[in-house]
């Protein structure tokens, strides 16, 4: 297929060292399974599945365990045969408390036929289609965790154009996406195909950062459908980020508040392009994924194929344990991952990495006031001004931050990562966006509950 | 000659001015009713916010013209009741004294730390950051979110944890609506047996986290009898609206983790 260069770029980012030569060589590696896996029952943006098993059930690789609760929901699947065990609430890679189910495996990894495989995908309803991937449990794998079944189901009168496949990997140290990209090209294709057969788009651009051109190179040599290029994209971050990565192959901007749909595009992770392609064709739901473990604390990093519910320190392990004591431990990046308090935490689907800091590269510091340098101003890739809202923040005045759009943010890191007075701009940020999603709350259920009171006076 | 026509023109134009203001002051006045400076002279002025209202002034004036009721003022007490209702000749009755306490003992000797938190100095700010520092999800955030809320300087961070000091707090509950953990409770002066721990986690969870937690062992409510305690799952609860516990020295004894206390609240500092 065709490569072109991208046409446009976001105005701002930044571009931090790399590092993706600790791990980007090294091919993944499917793990035996462990002793135990606890395998979360929130792995996706909106609730929490609804645990569907009992303590002491037999459940097989690909058996339903939680179910979806609600519209903006994924199912959760047993990624193997076991027994389950218990039901435990533990903390999640970004820090919530949720329900896990533990499941002791029992060697067997003896799959459910719940799926049939759907050999002859390409006769299949895009409605059909859809159904089997929600089914599946597929979610966004690039990090946010949006239920892909009810992404690829844009309104009606929203017309999708665009498939734009986010092969990016703008996070440094992570190679996850890039070992995907180089170990299952044709299943990432196939996934493209279904796809773009659901959403009936005319065009495909598979967006890569320059930074990867093996990956770049193998798209390439594919025979490909009319209307679907690679595009090269400048190695910068958050390229990965699906409004930047729209506007750079195509100049178009999103709507303040509004999504990809408004301007007729639906972004998707290589990640779940594959996963797309095991549900529809094999009837495997989603229970795996590729991880990163890397790292300077690392003994050997590399990148492993885990299933959900392993936990990090047996992924550590895996990697050859720690080769200096680690300072911090981060599920995801170092731009936008989160620090977690120990390795008990649990791979969930969203899972890109696992990244171990030792002492040289972390660093303790304490803030200052903002010196006006606006240096964060110039690399908001949203166009925002980072050093007014945090100023309006700091004096509680969360209206004066929300007129300067600080929901538009998407805390990607990079005013913080180029404050030189170290200010938490990206914590304060996340407090006020807290604030104003639960302001909005209250007054739906004010309002609600209102509406509610006036159809009761209203029928007596 | 001139400065003389100067200062007589001007003091023309002041007479003038001087004769419309009082004019218009007479004509537009707005007549208040003197009760609300009484009013405004009866309550502490402490304007903290207790009431509902935007201060003392406000609640005063509410007051007089009666869409208030006469016993919202929590830092008066029935000193301030008695005297509204004689100016207003309404009848309250003043609530029970009343004084916020922090509902957690786990400061940074007893809960166990599980990072270094680096960020912001805000309770609510380090609560969508993995929760804080320690290693108790429901404990003190130990960030002074409160202590910067209180209007009054009554609540001490020492060791990370906030504690309120009886004779200084108000019971205005402006701790109680800014804690993001919700571990501050108003609590009634008489009681004297309070849990300082909110998680309903069961003991051997409560246990590795921090060792002040209550283990839910239920020995306090077996020597206070359960009249004015029960056990709710795996935490021992005081029933506040019940009378006070009648032996409060045996039952804090019987605390194997020291998390139920017997604190002294009746002091009410200046008010009392």
């Amino acid at each position: 297929m065709r490569v072109v260069d991208a046409p446009y770029t976001f105005r701002g980012g930044v571009h931090p060292p790399e590092k993706k030569e600790l791990s980007s060589g090294s091919a993944a590696v499917e793990l035996p399974l462990p002793d135990l896996l606890k395998v979360p029952l929130s792995q996706h943006l909106g609730a929490p599945a609804k645990a569907v098993v009992s303590v002491g059930d037999h459940v097989r690789r690909g058996d339903v365990i939680g179910s979806a609760a609600g519209v903006i929901s994924a199912n959760v699947h047993s990624p193997t045969s076991g027994t389950v065990k218990a039901f435990e609430s533990l903390p999640s890679p970004a820090g919530r408390v949720v329900q896990h189910c533990v499941i002791e495996p029992d060697g067997q990894d003896e799959r459910s036929n719940e799926l049939a495989p759907f050999a002859d995908w390409e006769s299949r309803t895009p409605a059909e289609l859809i159904e089997r991937i929600s089914a599946a449990g597929i979610v966004g794998m690039g990090g946010a965790g949006f239920p892909t079944g009810v992404k690829v189901n844009p309104p009606p009168g929203k017309k999708i154009h665009t498939l734009v496949v986010n092969g990016a990997e703008c996070e440094p140290y992570l190679t996850a996406d890039h070992r995907l990209m180089l170990e299952k090209t044709e299943r990432v294709w196939t996934g493209i195909r279904i796809l773009r057969k659901i959403l009936g788009a005319e065009k495909v651009c598979i967006a890569i950062e320059a930074n990867k051109p093996d990956a770049i190179e193998l798209f390439s040599r594919i025979d490909s459908d009319e209307g679907v290029e690679v595009v090269v994209l400048k190695a910068r971050y958050p390229h990965g980020s699906e409004k930047q990565q729209i506007f750079a192959t195509m100049g178009f901007e999103v709507p303040s508040g509004g999504l990809p749909a408004d301007v007729g595009c639906v972004v998707e992770n290589v990640g779940t392009m594959s996963a797309v392609c095991d549900a529809v064709l094999d009837g495997k739901p989603l229970d795996s994924r590729y991880v990163s473990v890397t790292g300077e604390a690392v003994a050997r990093p590399g990148n492993f194929i885990a299933r959900c519910g392993m936990s990090f320190r047996y992924l550590i392990e895996a990697a050859g344990g720690f080769s200096v004591s680690p300072v911090k431990i981060v599920a995801g990046g170092p731009m936008m991952g989160f620090a977690v308090s120990s390795p008990d935490i649990y791979v969930t689907k969203t899972t890109s990495g696992i990244l171990c800091l030792d002492e040289r590269h972390t660093f303790e510091y304490s803030s200052s006031p903002c010196i006006g340098c606006g240096r964060c101003n110039s690399v908001c890739p949203m166009r925002l001004l980072p050093s007014e809202m945090a100023c309006a923040i700091e004096a509680d005045d969360i209206d004066g931050a929300a007129a300067l759009h600080v929901a538009d943010c998407f805390e990607c890191g990079s005013c913080s990562f180029s404050c030189p007075a170290h200010r938490p701009l990206v914590q304060h940020f996340r407090r006020a966006k807290g604030v104003l999603t639960l302001r909005r709350m209250q007054k739906k259920a004010e309002e609600d509950s209102r509406k509610k009171t006036e159809q009761t006076h209203g029928s007596k | 000659m001139s400065i003389l026509g100067t200062a007589v023109v001007i003091g023309l134009i002041g007479l003038v001015c001087g004769v419309l203001l009082a004019y218009i002051a007479g004509r537009f006045s707005v007549k208040e009713d003197p009760r609300v400076e009484e009013a405004i002279a009866v309550l502490p002025g402490a304007n903290c916010g207790g009431c509902g209202f935007a201060g003392c002034a406000s609640y005063a004036k509410a007051v007089i013209t009666g869409d208030a009721p006469v016993d919202r003022c929590s830092a008066g007490g029935a000193a301030v009741v008695d005297k509204l209702s004689k100016l207003t000749g309404r009848s309250g009755s003043a609530s029970e004294p009343k004084a916020a306490v922090v509902m957690c003992g786990g400061d940074n000797n007893a809960a166990k730390q599980k990072s270094v938190y680096n960020g912001i100095t805000d309770c609510g700010a380090a609560n969508i950051v993995s929760g804080g520092p320690k290693a108790c999800i429901y404990g003190c955030l130990g960030l002074g979110t409160c202590a910067r809320a209180c209007p009054k300087n009554a609540i001490r961070l020492e060791g990370g944890i906030a504690s309120v000091d009886p004779a200084l707090c108000i019971g205005c509950g402006q701790c109680v609506s800014v804690c993001p953990r919700g571990l501050i409770r108003l609590v009634p002066r008489s009681h004297r047996i309070h849990v300082l721990c909110s998680s309903p986690e069961k003991g051997a969870a409560v246990r590795k986290v921090c060792s002040k937690g209550c283990i839910g062992c239920g020995l306090c409510v077996k020597a206070e009898g359960g009249v004015s305690m029960t056990m709710s799952g795996a935490i021992a609860r005081i029933e506040y609206d019940k009378a006070p516990v009648a032996n409060p020295e045996a039952v804090a004894g019987k605390c194997p983790s020291k998390c139920l206390v017997n604190l002294d609240l009746s002091d009410r500092g200046e008010r009392a």
